[in-house]
């Protein structure tokens, strides 16, 4: 198969930067975009020239590194993978595809198709933790924790943090990364008791870093390669609304026998 | 001339933990946030050590080459984590999971450190769960586990197919606390490129802002490596493809000694190798074979459709040879035994590397769903990969290099050879011998950076006489001027070869002579091989664009040039060890139906080499005393 890229090559953060476009020859349908984009950086390689910078570590979808816009869509056009897992077999020979980093204010470009994603840490280093000193924890299974509970949980706390929910987001908001982390520590009774302060300082930090506001169109639903449900977005405006009840005093879910009493 | 002590505490085994924390000087809480420590690494080792050594007060500077902690290849294990926890009430003890590892690893560890790994494995199910980690329930609210490769308990706790992912994500987290609370200051995409040595201690290291370019000396009063391993010097691994040897590898040459590098773990399941643009192969779980069968045609060459095959001209070899633990035979074992069946020319798939590894049996027996909620996403990744359908047609699978159970040498303490430098998780040799059992990896980086290192670290600091060390120091001059002559000598190689071509052809020559099975002929031809394409690398690779920027091609070129040298100690490694031990197996050694054949006589040590410039490493031997276990020969038929 043979395809034409036009991919977006930016020198450093400051410099202009604009569509190059590349031929893409004698790929294999079984071969990976990644592995493709290798092959076409190869031949730059052996030319002399720069290669086309972009995000990859563990390829196969687990470690958040890849981060690419095909076609317009952040990870591809599948649903529910990363960029690392798209095959070329999903195009049509001849196809031509343009390739762009991830768009956010908060994520500055660093080199073509790099961006600088420290922001999501910034925002996890605001709250998204439990304070539990190593050492002295209790037995695993003195607290219980039914199933669905659990696979609640999991589900939420799945998010890779690519960060495609920003890129595909009109506001750029963080909106569904944050929500999965809040959701995943509040459904666990180990989580319950910093959740007030959790999910304000968590939302304030994703204000602060540049991020926009949920505008309710789960556009990053869509294109999240761990399908985080936007239910999940849900409950962290009900999380944010409980920590309101529970500054102003007033008792903030009878039924939970983990809330604080603040 | 090096020294080898084990410092192993006297006394009985159960105790030896115990007893050696309480006789461990501390350091005073004032003191210690008068210390720095340097963690390099943000794995399941090196985030827990970090997180740790935070709360307790130190000031510690974190290092990662990815641009976030939580990216580290860590993040990629699927499958579990061992704890002798006991719950399912099957007879595991602590005693068992020292025992099932002690010979997991064919007798070629040390007895203290696998007591104290299996003592301290329950702890970290607890700590973990502590952090908020969703590990998998049963109904009723209480922990789940697993059954795992190469044992009779179920003591694996795992998170779906994601349980590196989310240890890793609960010592993240724990890293972000320390950070929030300032005691941990993370440097993200900044690699070591060198071990700053000052009076015999490590003080500090060199490290390349992968940004900016900038170079610059970083120093301590002690330095943890928490590096990972180097199974991508075979160039196809399952490793992520950033996983990479370059910091062992230089704190080698710096007179770590460097132990057992030889002992190489190849996964019996990854997703077979296509074609040459390949750039990793996929593990496939090895929980896997609780359900799956492994097999063959008989005939060889035979090319008939596997549903087409009846089942008495399959061949299901592992049932066959290893009739008591069948398809969960311990990884070492499985491995050859798939080498074998494909080298008699039985193997299925394009160049005939390949087995079957069939579901039908467990479907017709308990359902397509049970199947589906087992391993629904391996299932998924399976048919993304290869666009086949798991459910329908078996699955086909290679061995692949996966885990080095060889790395930098070090005592109980964990300390390398060098005062001050201590080396944990997968980076160390410490507490797999010839061969790691799964679901032990995690548990052991979690236990170093948790339990052990926090502890052992604070009497070297509590002690040692450490003075005062700067930036201007002649050692740490000297250590940044070797880095930066290595990379204007990389920027300024003016030839046309692109550094993964030699990567690959380094890699195929490993797998060829230094892999699954290894042969004096074949081990002397690589050692003969190495150096030439090493010269030829510093003679015609090309690596584009500047030191002073963001450039991947010149982090990655480096990485190359370290394992063209790295390979040439594997392979001195193998060549010394006459025997067949674990993942080392020498076709010399061998039982005439094709069993390992051991040598307690003359291998039973540790092999630690150490460096010397422009000549052959020297090697020096750590007897290994079985004082509580008797080593027995490793049969699992
Ligand atoms: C696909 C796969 C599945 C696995 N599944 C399991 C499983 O189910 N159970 C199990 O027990 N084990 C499993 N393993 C093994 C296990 O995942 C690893 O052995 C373990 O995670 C290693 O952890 P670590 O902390 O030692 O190193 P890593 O997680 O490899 O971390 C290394 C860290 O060091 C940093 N680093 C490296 N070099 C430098 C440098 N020069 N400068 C700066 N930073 C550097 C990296 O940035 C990274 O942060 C699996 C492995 C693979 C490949
Ligand atoms: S929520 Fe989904 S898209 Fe957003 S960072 Fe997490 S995994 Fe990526
Ligand atoms: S490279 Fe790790 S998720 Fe794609």
């Amino acid at each position: 198969m043979k395809f034409t890229l036009k991919i977006w090559r930016q020198k450093s953060p400051d410099e202009k930067g604009r569509f190059v476009t590349y031929e893409a020859h004698d790929v294999g349908s079984g071969m990976s975009f990644l592995e493709m984009l290798d092959s076409v950086n190869q031949g730059l390689i052996t030319k002399g020239e720069e290669p086309v910078a972009f995000e990859q570590d563990c390829r196969e979808g687990i470690c958040g590194s890849c981060s690419l816009v095909i076609n317009g869509t952040p990870h591809g056009p599948d649903r529910g993978i990363s960029t690392c897992q798209l095959y070329m077999r999903r195009f049509p020979d001849g196809a031509v595809i343009t390739v762009e980093p991830w768009r956010a204010r908060a994520f500055p470009i660093i080199k073509d198709l790099v961006v600088d994603r420290r922001a999501l840490d910034r925002i996890m280093q605001a709250g998204g933790y439990i304070s539990a000193n190593t050492g002295g924890a209790v037995d695993g299974n003195v607290l219980l924790i039914g199933k669905d509970q659990a696979e609640t949980a999991m589900d939420a706390a799945s998010c890779i943090g690519c960060g495609a929910c920003v890129a595909a987001c009109k506001n750029a908001s963080a909106m569904l990364f944050v929500a999965a982390k809040v959701s995943h520590l509040a459904i666990l009774p180990q989580g319950k008791p910093e959740r007030t302060h959790r999910v304000r300082a968590m939302l304030e930090a994703m204000d602060r870093e540049g991020f926009g506001s949920c505008g309710n169109q789960y556009e990053c639903e869509a294109v999240c390669p761990k399908s985080i449900s936007v239910r999940f977005i849900a409950n962290l405006n009900r999380e944010y609304v409980r920590a309101g009840v529970v500054e102003s005093g007033l008792p903030a879910e009878p039924e939970s026998p983990h809330a604080e009493s603040a | 001339m090096m020294k080898l002590d084990p410092k192993i505490p006297a006394g009985p085994l159960e105790t030896k933990w115990d007893r050696h924390r309480f006789s461990e000087k501390l350091v005073s809480p004032n003191n210690k946030r008068n210390i720095t420590v340097i963690v390099v690494g943000t794995g399941l080792a090196g985030a827990s050590a970090a997180s740790t050594l935070g709360q307790l007060g130190y000031q510690v500077k974190c290092f990662c080459f990815q641009d976030s902690p939580r990216r580290a290849h860590s993040i990629a294990a699927q499958g579990g984590i061992n704890a002798a926890k006991n719950y399912q009430d099957d007879g595991d003890s602590v005693a068992r999971l020292f025992y099932d590892t002690i010979k997991g690893g064919d007798f070629r560890s040390r007895e203290a450190n696998v007591y104290r790994l299996a003592q301290v494995s329950a702890q970290i199910i607890d700590q973990c769960v502590a952090l908020g980690v969703p590990f998998a329930r049963e109904y009723g609210g209480q922990l789940a586990n697993r059954s795992f490769g190469g044992v009779q308990v179920s003591r694996t706790f795992y998170c779906r197919g994601q349980t590196g992912q989310q240890l890793l994500l609960g010592a993240y987290s724990a890293l972000c606390w320390q950070i929030e609370r300032g005691q941990v200051t993370m440097h993200p995409r900044t690699e070591m490129l060198d071990l700053i040595v000052i009076d015999g201690q490590a003080r500090g290291i060199v490290v390349r802002d992968l940004v900016t370019g900038r170079v610059s000396i970083q120093t301590a009063h002690a330095v943890v490596l928490a590096t990972g391993g180097y199974s991508n010097v075979y160039y196809l691994s399952t490793n992520a493809s950033g996983s990479n040897v370059t910091a062992t590898y230089r704190a080698w040459k710096q007179g770590a000694a460097f132990a057992n590098p030889c002992f190489m773990q190849i996964h019996p399941t990854a997703i077979p190798p296509g074609d040459e643009h390949q750039a990793k192969l996929t593990l496939m779980s090895e929980s896997l074979r609780n359900d799956g069968r492994l097999w063959v045609p008989k005939m060889a060459a035979d090319h008939r459709p596997p549903g087409d095959i009846p089942a008495e001209e399959r061949d299901y070899f592992l049932e066959r040879r290893y009739p008591r633990f069948g398809n969960l035979a311990p990884r070492d074992i499985a491995s050859r035994a798939v080498k074998t069946v494909c080298d008699e020319g039985h193997g299925v798939g394009p160049g005939g590397q390949g087995v079957y590894l069939d579901f039908a049996d467990v479907i017709e027996r308990q359902g397509q769903d049970v199947v589906h909620e087992r391993y629904g996403n391996l299932f998924d990744m399976y048919n993304r990969i290869t666009g086949e359908d798991a459910y329908h047609v078996p699955m086909r699978i290679y061995p692949a290099p996966h885990y080095t159970m060889g790395g930098l040498w070090v005592d109980y303490n964990l300390m390398s050879t060098i005062p001050g430098l201590f080396v944990i998780g997968e980076a160390n040799f410490a507490d797999h011998g010839a061969n790691r059992l799964g679901a032990s990896s995690l548990m052991q980086g979690l236990a170093d950076g948790y339990f052990i290192l926090p502890y052992t670290i604070g009497h070297y600091l509590a002690t040692a006489k450490l003075l005062s060390v700067g930036e201007d120091h002649k050692e740490s001059r000297a250590a940044l001027q070797r880095v930066t002559d290595r990379i204007s000598r990389l920027l300024n190689a003016k030839g046309r070869r692109p550094a993964a071509s030699f990567h690959r052809e380094v890699g195929k020559f490993l797998w060829d002579h230094c892999g699954m099975s290894r042969n004096k002929a074949g081990l002397e031809l690589a050692l003969r091989s190495i150096p030439a394409l090493r010269e030829e690398f510093w003679r015609t690779v090309v690596v584009p664009g500047s030191g002073e920027a963001f450039n991947q091609e010149l982090e990655y070129a480096g990485r190359v040039a370290d394992y063209l040298e790295f390979a040439e100690l594997l392979c001195h490694d193998a060549l010394h060890r006459e025997e067949s031990c674990g993942a080392h197996f020498r076709e010399e050694h061998q039982t005439a139906d094709g069993e390992p054949t051991r040598d307690d006589t003359c291998f039973a040590h540790v092999a630690a080499w150490e460096y010397r410039e422009h000549a052959v490493p020297i090697l020096h031997k750590e007897p290994l005393a079985f004082e509580f276990v008797q080593p027995t020969t490793r049969s699992y038929q």
